[in-house]
């Protein structure tokens, strides 16, 4: 339901693309199984919004911001969350 | 209304009992809610302390009297939702089906609305009685965050009941919901809906599911979770009704056909619906300051600074630790190996044998457990500390690179560093791993750690062999132990523990001020875990040790061959020896290398005394009687062999008491071959390269 009401400027990149600092709203999760159950549960869903906050001294995980919430998750599997730039 | 809680309503029970209307009651909520500190206001803290059958999961239930009500209270594990993916998540829905509790107090989140919305809606689909808990209010408020619980209550068609956990505001309102809840005869909860195509859907099959006989599941429930694909309800349902099946088959095809995949679809509804209710109750207020979360994460998590300040944390914690536990061990050395073993000694009206088991059986045992114990308390304290402060999940954040490559959580770092300090607490710290299969795995690895026990045995050794090596020798040491803790956890999480995992997706709880009580219990529940079910076996393993010491295949010696190494070698020790120098031929260690082996089994610092003993030399010459047992690549391959051997009988005691039996014997059967191989292999290359 969000999908069309959203006001967006540009395309939809991965989250693991995603630039420092930058807002972003979910557009898809395109991984299956318990990854997936694990973003859901995080509150990481179509719609949400969502910001990267920092990465880790070594250059991964990343720390996300969702819904005011610290969030860590690693690229890998940042990469399968589709997200678009407010 | 007289309340009582805890203790109280344990004592009281049985009197008042047959007059009191039990209600059931479970608790669940998301992870860091304040779900336990909620239980412990509830219920006094006294709990009832298991395991939930077949796993590792801990259960705990209390209970409260109020009035004419025994409320029992059951807390379930935290979850997101009611899925069949995670142990965790099994145990809550199967307590709530099986067991059928009167009231589900769900506890939600003020400051995170949508995700325990989530919960909630999950809870609602199994046609349960809920009350809402609408905990951390107060973090909500400092966030800028209102949430009309009144409007949340009209929604839900649920009491909502908003609370402060750790100041137990709202705790006396949460006990008059349930209790109200309770007497209610009617419910009409909230009901997500799907959306047509999938409704039709659900109709159909909760018609046909009305024809199966002993089906005791709410029939909604399980038709969303048929057309969900859940294995655990589908062979349920097949078991009792195998006609259902061409019809649930026939219904995930069709939809998925429009609706793509069809889990995805309802989990996304249902999270959906989470997010629309949560923007309808809730305002933000504009509060603009930056929080001191914020504040010390760009610090600690650091590009350059995160990594040197979580090794000097840990090192903090670890000098702690032994600092302030080693005048306490000290004291309980001199107590046992001092006052109370002369004292026995001087008893003259016993026969040899009777002292000896006192002095050197059961005294030396009793002191090998009570000088355990202020390391692992002070390891505990500092631990629970850095957990309850919210630096744990920050300090997995920053080293999880290392072990993601690995296939582990970066969590794992944690046992493996205190592993340095000592073994045993380093696997009761496996605790704060949630994955069950990880925290296996982590428990299983952790004795390789090289603790400080088994530095006085690399000292004297490389000392003695090693030159102008040894300490290069003995750092290796640590490195060898982390690096087949990394590459033995690989492959147990890829051959034995295979689960999926979870990769890394975690919360980073926003950092608090510990509560001293919280804490102190903590550090208490599981320092007194320890003393209860690893004392005994530390105890009896000691005794044994002693046993075999002053017997052998020729009968009994007598104490006198604790002292003589010509009737040790009588002892089965000595046996043993011999027997173990026989297999490890290839290694060139001589019977009493391999004797001493055996005694490191109770600690492995007494593996130099007992050498000492064997080859009937004072401490002082030892190290140049060493040099000439050794050669600098057998002394290697024996440093080798005493780091990855076994874990001493406390190590094994605690995987035992945290993982069971059938893991103790894992670690120990596993911990062998390995020993036993990695020498081997290393007296092979060097004989190769043309060392020894």
């Amino acid at each position: 339901m969000s999908r069309g009401v959203l006001k967006t400027t540009g395309r939809s990149v991965r989250l693991s693309e995603a630039s420092m600092g930058r807002e972003y709203v979910v557009v898809s999760i395109n991984c299956n199984g318990v990854v997936k159950r694990r973003i859901l549960d995080m509150g990481i869903i179509p719609g949400a919004k969502i910001r990267v906050l920092r990465t880790a001294p070594l250059g991964d995980p990343l720390e996300v911001i969702v819904s005011g919430f610290p969030i860590s998750i690693r690229k890998s599997e940042a990469a399968c969350i589709e997200v678009i730039e407010r | 209304m007289k309340l009582l809680r805890g203790e109280e309503a344990f004592v009281t029970n049985h009197d008042l009992s047959k007059d009191l209307v039990k209600i059931k009651v479970a608790l669940v909520g998301i992870p860091n809610v304040g779900k336990s500190v909620i239980f412990n206001k509830l219920t006094g803290g006294k709990a009832w302390v298991g395991n939930w059958p077949g796993v590792t999961v801990e259960k705990k239930v209390g209970k409260l009297i109020i009035g004419k009500y025994l409320i029992e209270v059951t807390d379930l594990p935290g979850i997101y939702g009611l899925t069949p993916y995670t142990v965790d998540e099994v145990i809550a829905r199967n307590f709530i089906l099986n067991e059928s509790p009167d009231v589900v107090v769900v506890i939600a989140n003020a400051a995170n609305l949508e995700r325990s919305l989530h919960l909630v809606l999950s809870i609602l689909e199994l046609g349960v009685k809920v009350v809402v808990a609408l905990n951390m209010i107060d973090i909500a408020r400092d966030e800028g965050i209102e949430v009309d619980w009144k409007a949340l209550s009209r929604l839900l068609g649920v009491e909502v009941v908003p609370t402060i956990a750790i100041t137990g505001y709202g705790i006396n309102e949460l006990v008059r919901a349930i209790i109200d809840t309770y007497k209610r005869k009617e419910v009409k909860p909230y009901v997500v809906n799907y959306g047509d195509l999938i409704e039709a859907w659900i109709g159909k099959l909760v018609k046909e599911l009305g024809r199966c006989e002993g089906l005791k599941y709410p029939r909604r429930w399980v038709a969303i979770k048929l057309l969900e694909g859940d294995e655990h309800v589908l062979s349920t349902v097949d078991g009792l009704c195998p006609q259902i099946k061409g019809l649930v088959i026939k219904a995930r095809e069709e939809l998925s056909r429009e609706l793509g995949d069809l889990e995805t679809y309802i989990t996304e509804a249902r999270y959906r619906e989470s997010l629309r209710i949560a923007n309808l109750v809730r305002s933000y207020v504009e509060v603009g300051k930056v929080t001191i979360t914020e504040v010390i994460d760009s610090v600690l998590t650091h590009k350059v600074l995160g990594i040197p300040l979580a090794l000097t944390i840990m090192y903090l914690l670890f000098r702690f630790a032994f600092e302030v536990s080693t005048p306490l061990v000290d004291l309980i050395r001199l107590l046992f190996d001092e006052i109370l073993r002369n004292y026995v000694l001087s008893l003259h009206n016993l026969p040899d044998w009777l002292t000896s088991l006192l002095a050197d059986g059961v005294l030396s045992g009793v002191g090998a457990v009570l000088t355990f114990l202020p390391v692992i308390a002070m390891f505990f304290l500092g631990l629970s500390v850095l957990e309850d402060v919210g630096y744990l999940a920050r300090f997995a954040f920053v080293v999880d690179k290392i072990f993601h490559k690995f296939g582990l959580p970066g969590k794992v770092a944690i046992p493996l560093i205190i592993g340095f300090g000592c073994n045993v607490p380093a696997v009761m710290s496996t605790r704060t791993i949630e994955d069950e299969n990880d925290r296996k795995v982590s428990a299983l690895i952790a004795p390789l750690s090289s603790c400080s026990a088994r530095l006085p045995v690399y000292l004297a050794i490389a000392g003695a062999v090693m030159g102008n090596y040894a300490g290069a020798a003995v750092a290796s040491m640590y490195w060898i132990g982390i690096l087949l803790a990394l590459i033995v956890g690989l492959i147990m999480r890829k051959l034995m523990f295979k689960g999926p995992s979870m990769g890394f997706i975690m919360e980073l709880p926003p950092y608090l001020v510990p509560r001293p009580a919280d804490v102190l219990a903590k550090t208490w529940e599981r320092t007194r875990k320890f003393l209860v079910k690893a004392g005994t076996v530390i105890l009896g393993g000691v005794v044994i040790v002693w046993l075999l010491s002053v017997t052998g295949p020729s009968g009994y010696l007598g104490p006198q061959a604790l002292t003589n190494t010509s009737l040790l070698e009588k002892s089965w020790i000595g046996f043993l020896g011999h027997v173990i120098a026989y297999f490890t031929l290839p290694m060139g260690w001589d019977w009493r290398a391999c004797s001493a082996l055996l005694f490191g089994l109770v600690a492995k610092e007494i593996v130099l005394g007992s050498l000492g003993v064997l080859y009937g030399v004072s401490k002082g010459s030892l190290v140049a009687t060493l040099a000439h047992v050794f050669t600098p690549l057998t002394g290697f391959a024996y440093m080798v062999f005493i780091l990855l051997y076994v874990p001493c009988i406390g190590t094994l005691a605690a995987i035992k008491s945290e993982l069971g039996l059938k893991y103790a014997l894992l670690a120990l059967t596993y911990q062998v071959t390995l020993a036993y191989v990695a020498s081997l292999v290393i007296v092979g290359i060097g004989k190769l390269i043309g060392l020894g």
